[in-house]
């Protein structure tokens, strides 16, 4: 199992560059073929891995440099099945986005294999790296092509506008990385999460720990785009490629807050002992808010694409409070709930990107009715978006309920119940959106919505008929994966499992430490109760019923709707006004977001 | 050890950060990118620092002898090859918004919003 470890990140890698060295000698079909067959068996050794981790992780040290002595000289990898599970939904959304992408760009072959795969090279070293420093690096290797592949089409001011904002934003976050890396560095001569964790322990947190903290939040906030630190993930992920929007969106943005869980559990979690609560008050506030503002700001789109942006910011918002309950359950929900999430999210974005090629436009309002012909694309399309809306059994629903539970546990009743508001209405949007584009509900046109410059990805060959269906098939099976995971006999037991053995700080200190093996993982079994059925079923209702109002609210009472306008019209056009496009204003948002994030854990951690 | 290395670091990642709030050139923005990249570099060297250390090659030093911490060093340098690689990145996509839209200014670059 230890000889699998190295090769999800080194096979992408070893093919990437071969393709770089002869791909432009190669055909078509042969560097389609490497990079799907490179993606897809990424996914089936994160796969392996997940099994074969069930019982205990694995704690690789390239080179042979173990431990010795409480000493850590060498690079560790950390496999355990929840960050497998992640480096394994990596791998599929590559190979569903590479299939999509069959015929898609015909020019400049074959740079867009060797970013993808460089992409997931860095993904999947980002979700497994137990090393701050090694997460700094990989956390820009999953950058750089990124922002590459954002910029693709570059002949549009979209994705230029897109692409460096992304890239700017990115970097600023990479160097509250660097300096939270040398902060933990000088306190703890260690750059290993478990050793400096040790370090770390014991001692009550001062205004060093605290900020070095504060930094590593900041930082991974910006890669997840939870507000205020999400406008640069908006322009970015509405002006990349549609099979490139699956990557970021479907698995990119939901690493930054796994590192957040992984970073706190491994390294401060000892430290913050007894401010847990404290920690987890400040973490939750940001984490609801965010997910609620950005999910009116998917309302308020007209563009399928950037609706399916702020979408995902806010459900890295809805992941962020998850995982900041700090309880196994939570934990657990959370991953199987990106993973889920992650598909159906995918799958969204490969029907968007179907519209884009077969109606030339990716607009709510001026797709109006036109989509009446392409049935097979509305029902993904629409079971996508109940999917996302935590409709029962999909994955999003069952991660949901877990989460639920270890709220419930903590007395926080409260907290699903905002998040599944969160997704209702971010849910309520692309509902809208199927009812007025498949069905041809609703007006032609709303002011409420914001409108976005035309995309013009068309020029692919009109002649192929077989891309569409291939298309169309990416889509479904990542939407039947969303399904299918949800009925793994057992996942919630072993998801709990597993997360409840990467919080045990003391097991995880012995075993990487002094090589003393974990105990088995193992947790009781986990019952999906009738009340979370019920919960998931009305957050779904709430959606539909908010699509509704979305698409017919010029027919609701003049009183209610005069009502609304005073009192919701002000903070719209506020929050609307907020999401300027200017590159300055970003910045200045992220300095915001950084200190208050940092003046928070300063003013109640100390 | 002095407290000004550390202080340096931050002022020098703030004004670059500053740097870029306020850019109307996208040349100028990056350069502030790396500025603010220099300050995380001047940080990182201060944490290893050793008074009278020597460079940390191993080879033939004198007993006795302090060397600072050549593990920030490592780190500075993939440091400064991850920034070369993004500014790269980066002014390239300048030189694609000057040649397609005749400007340098970021704040009219304004094609999504809202």
């Amino acid at each position: 199992m230890h000889a699998l470890v190295p090769l999800p990140v080194a096979v992408p890698l070893a093919v990437a560059a071969v393709l770089g060295a002869v791909g432009r000698f190669l055909p078509r079909q042969v560097v389609d073929a490497a990079a799907i067959l490179a993606a897809a068996a990424v996914t089936g050794v994160s796969a392996t891995l997940v099994v074969g981790t069930a019982d205990r992780p694995l704690h690789v040290f390239f080179g042979g440099w173990r431990p010795h002595g409480g000493l850590v000289p060498g690079i560790a990898f950390d496999v355990d099945p929840l960050s497998a599970a992640l480096a394994t939904l990596a791998g599929a959304l590559t190979v569903a986005a590479l299939v999509f992408a069959w015929h898609y760009f015909e020019e400049a072959l074959p740079l867009f294999h060797i970013l993808v795969l460089l992409f997931l090279a860095g993904m999947v070293g980002f979700a497994l790296s137990d090393d701050l420093f090694n997460l700094f690096v990989f956390f820009q290797l999953m950058g750089i092509p990124a922002f590459a592949l954002t910029g693709y089409r570059v002949d549009e001011p979209g994705p230029l506008q897109g692409a460096l904002a992304f890239g700017i934003l990115n970097t600023i976050a990479g160097s509250l990385l660097v300096l939270a890396i040398s902060l933990v560095y000088g306190r703890t001569g260690a750059l290993n999460l478990v050793d400096a964790g040790a370090a770390l322990a014991g001692r009550p947190p001062d205004l060093l720990v605290t900020a070095a903290f504060g930094l590593v939040v900041s930082a991974f906030l910006v890669k997840a785009g939870v507000v205020p630190f999400h406008f640069w993930l908006a322009d970015a992920y509405s002006a990349a490629p549609a099979p490139v929007c699956v990557l970021l969106s479907g698995v990119m943005s939901d690493l930054g807050i796994h590192a957040i869980a992984r970073v706190h559990s491994s390294a401060f979690a000892g430290t913050f002992a007894h401010r847990e609560a404290e920690v987890r008050a400040i973490l939750v506030a940001l984490g609801v808010a965010g997910a609620l503002i950005t999910a009116v700001m998917s309302f308020l789109q007209a563009d399928l694409k950037r609706m399916l942006a702020f979408l995902t910011a806010s459900h890295a918002g809805i992941f962020l409070a998850a995982v900041a309950l700090f309880s196994p359950a939570a934990l657990a929900g959370e991953v199987v709930w990106v993973v889920g999430d992650g598909l159906a999210k995918g799958s969204l974005f490969l029907c968007v990107g179907f519209l884009l090629h077969e109606l030339q436009d990716g607009d709510e309002l001026r797709l109006h009715g036109r989509g009446r012909r392409l049935p097979v694309a509305a029902a993904i399309f629409v079971v996508g978006a109940a999917a996302v809306s935590l409709l029962p059994p999909f994955g999003p629903f069952l991660g949901f309920a877990l989460v639920g539970d270890a709220a419930g546990a903590l007395g926080l009743g409260w907290v699903p119940a905002l998040l599944a508001l969160a997704a209702a209405v971010s849910g309520a949007a692309v509902l809208r959106a199927a009812g007025r584009v498949f069905l041809g509900l609703g007006d032609r046109d709303d002011p409420l919505l914001s409108q976005q410059p035309q995309h013009a990805e068309r020029e692919e060959p009109e002649d192929d008929v077989r891309r569409p269906r291939v298309a169309l098939a990416a889509a479904g099976a990542l939407l039947a994966l969303a399904l299918g995971l949800a009925l793994v006999p057992g996942l919630p037991r072993h998801a709990v499992a597993a997360a409840a053995q990467a919080q045990d700080r003391h097991a995880l200190v012995e075993a990487v430490l002094h090589g003393v093996p974990e105990p088995p993982a193992s947790a009781p079994p986990q019952h999906v109760g009738v009340a979370a059925y019920a919960e998931g079923l009305a957050t779904t209702a709430a959606a539909l019923l908010l699509a509704l109002v979305g698409l017919y609210r010029r027919r609701l009472p003049r009183l209610v709707r005069v009502v609304a306008g005073r009192v919701a019209g002000p903070p719209l056009a506020a929050l609307r006004a907020a999401h300027s496009g200017v590159l300055g204003d970003y910045v200045a948002w992220l300095a915001f977001g950084s200190g208050l994030v940092l003046g928070l854990f300063a003013a109640l951690v100390r | 050890m002095s407290v000004y290395p550390y202080v340096i670091g931050i002022v020098v990642f703030g004004l670059g950060l500053g740097g870029i709030a306020v850019s109307r050139h996208l040349v100028h923005a990056i350069v502030c990118l790396n500025v603010a990249q220099t300050g995380t570099y001047v940080l990182l060297l201060a944490v290893g620092w050793r008074r009278h250390g020597t460079a940390p090659i191993l080879g033939g030093v004198p007993k006795g002898s302090h060397q600072v911490d050549p593990v920030v060093q490592a780190l500075t340098l993939t440091d400064i090859v991850v920034g070369i690689t993004v500014s790269g990145l980066l002014l390239a996509l300048a030189i694609q918004v000057h040649r397609r839209r005749g400007t340098m200014d970021p704040d009219e670059l304004r094609a999504l919003r809202g």
